[in-house]
């Protein structure tokens, strides 16, 4: 990967230093401005969303300068974290209590006068609920076909990602001047703010009045960690029966291994665990080091959240279960005594 | 004009969510002849909803639906009139990768349709299965300059009209949010169960009015132009599953030969 950067950074400066000889070789169309990204970040009440950081690693991976840009009320801090960020040439902020809550009807006008302004060539965010909202309505108005869930970048304009849920992986190249990605979280781990020092500037603010009023929201409050970005997922299916079984077992087998707690659709949709909850197409990504699930059986959307995880193991009372194809280690049996058995030893 | 919904509900038809899809000899496509193809899931849910406002009285002059592709869109159509929308049109557009539809072509083709039919409210799925993309729904209320409910899990909206209140599903749990009319919602799993079409209202629906035209009627020919280039399709790295273990014993001690613990 560094030496796509580097090949693509040499390219760059290459034309920037040779208009003339660049002009003779490729037709002018084909004149390409120097590589600049802007890694669109997610905050909430005046905290920076480190998962969001991911869209600045995507960025360190095409080459070129990176601006990070953040909008909301207070977001000095949040801009002064970013900046952090090592390889983060410059930040901008949009001090602005109506970008808050991240409402595309307003946010996207925002970023579109940003983008102008700016003259980037790419426009990065995670894939999201923030991201997935927000990036295709921006891309929308700057006439761009928008790259989502990006996991992998093989230069500045080919580009890496799933489609069929995960059972085809399409690489594809864009036409369009800018560039608008939203990339996969598990395929770019987020980069950590350190010791970079990027300078901090305000944006141009379009002030539009949204079109849209944020009434309320209900999120859940967990101590457990976060989990599209937790290094180990204990995940419960159909096979638990009841939200009472699920309850009482998956919970304290995610305590003993400090995992974040994830679920099937079907586990989803039978009430027994929530929405937020799901991993698959429909639900989240995850590539933990470690992805325990216990009565899931392995259907294809499932599998497309999770086979990315380093280790997969499984305890089903199915042995010819799909799960099983995939698992580095699999038990068969009953999920109502093995899973009390292995919260048990783990706990020792 | 009296007020009422006038619902426009985009529909794809695509290979059958428990279809394993196989990738092509030459490796730049999914071969999807033969294969079971139906109504994208998240767009059974969105016509599913439209019917639930009308059957909850609330005045809704039609659902109109839509689907862009090739011939065989139009057993889609009809699936979704079965379900209840009072007729459809079909944009034909020829199969292949050099003519199908990017969701921002999907978009600009939608937007000309929202103004054409005068529509009030278009209501998506969040994503399509095949392409995994969930961008038209965003790019056509940019377009527009709709608001936007995305991943909607509960849709209200007032007697009178007046207002729509959509609760979405976000990172974490769930957001809600409230506009008035026109507005665009992307649909959500959790939304509803949609119904299964029954004989008779099948029977019904091939009675009912299937309009074909092309994206050239619609004067909008460069929607068709594409953007993104497949380079290749390839198989994603297989995993090897690494055999069954006897016992708890075996499993935890396994997962420590592996690194996991």
């Amino acid at each position: 990967m560094n030496n796509l950067r580097h090949s693509v950074l040499r390219a760059a400066r290459t034309q920037f230093l040779q208009p003339s000889s660049l002009s003779r070789s490729q037709p002018a169309s084909n004149l390409r401005r120097l590589l600049s990204s802007l890694a669109v970040l997610e905050q909430r009440d005046g905290k920076l969303n480190l998962s969001s950081l991911s869209a600045i690693t995507a960025a360190q991976k095409l080459g070129g300068s990176i601006t990070a840009f953040v909008a909301g009320s207070n977001i000095q801090g949040v801009a002064e974290e970013a900046a952090k960020v090592d390889g983060t040439e410059k930040v901008i902020k949009v001090e602005n209590a109506a970008y808050d809550k991240g409402l595309p009807e307003n946010y996207a006008p925002l970023l579109v006068e940003n983008i102008k302004k700016g003259g980037f060539t790419h426009v990065i965010a995670g894939h999201s609920a923030f991201g997935k909202s927000l990036i295709p309505r921006v891309a929308a108005l700057l006439d761009s076909q928008q790259l989502s869930d990006v996991m992998g970048i093989e230069s500045e304009d080919t580009f890496v990602r799933p489609i069929y849920a995960g059972n085809a992986i399409l690489t594809v190249q864009s036409a369009d001047p800018i560039k608008f990605l939203t990339v996969r979280q598990t395929a770019f781990a987020p980069a950590i703010p350190s010791s970079g020092s990027a300078s901090i500037e305000d944006g141009v603010d379009p002030k539009v009045t949204p079109n849209i009023e944020w009434v309320s929201e209900d999120l859940a409050k967990s101590d457990r960690p976060e989990l599209a970005s937790a290094d180990r997922v204990v995940s419960g299916g159909r096979g638990l029966k009841s939200k009472e079984e699920f309850d009482r077992l998956i919970p304290p087998l995610a305590d003993s291994l400090g995992a974040a707690i994830g679920a099937s659709r079907a586990a989803v949709d039978s009430g027994f665990a929530d929405n937020s909850l799901q991993v698959g197409q429909t639900g989240k990504n995850v590539a933990p080091q470690l992805y325990l699930c216990a009565g899931i059986s392995g259907a294809i959307q499932h599998l497309a959240g999770m086979k990315d995880s380093k280790v997969i193991a499984a305890i089903n009372k199915d042995p010819d279960a799909p799960i099983f194809q995939v698992a580095d280690v699999g038990l068969v049996g009953d999920l109502f005594e093995k899973v009390p058995e292995l919260t048990e030893k783990l706990k020792k | 004009m009296s007020k009422s919904l006038r619902i426009l509900v985009p529909v794809k038809r695509v290979i059958d969510y428990a279809v394993k899809p196989r990738i092509n000899s030459s490796k730049t496509a999914i071969d999807s002849n033969g294969l079971k193809h139906s109504l994208n899931p998240f767009d059974e849910l969105s016509i599913e909803e439209a019917v639930r406002f009308r059957e909850r009285k609330l005045p809704v002059s039609d659902i109109l639906t839509i689907s862009a592709g090739p011939a065989k869109c139009s057993d889609t159509l009809r699936t979704a009139m079965a379900m209840g929308a009072d007729r459809s049109i079909h944009v034909e557009v020829p199969d292949g990768p050099e003519t199908s539809l990017e969701p921002l072509g999907v978009a600009k083709m939608l937007k000309k349709v929202v103004e054409k039919e005068d529509r009030n409210l278009v209501i998506l799925g969040k994503q399509a299965i095949d392409d995994d993309s969930g961008q038209t729904g965003q790019m056509l209320a940019a377009l527009l300059n709709w608001p936007q409910a995305t991943q909607a899990s509960k849709v209200e909206i007032s007697e009178d009209l007046s207002s729509v209140t959509v609760t979405k599903e976000v990172d974490g749990g769930v957001e809600t949010v409230k506009a008035s009319l026109p507005m665009i919602i992307t649909t959500d799993l959790r939304l509803n169960e949609p119904r299964y079409a029954s004989l008779p209202n099948i029977m019904k629906a091939k009675k009912k009015k299937l309009e074909k035209v092309t994206l050239k009627d619609l004067g909008i020919e460069e929607a068709g132009k594409t953007r993104l280039k497949t380079l290749k399709v390839e198989e994603p790295p297989p995993r090897k599953g690494g055999g069954k273990v006897e016992d708890v014993d075996g499993m935890i001690s396994k997962l420590k030969e592996l690194g996991a613990l």
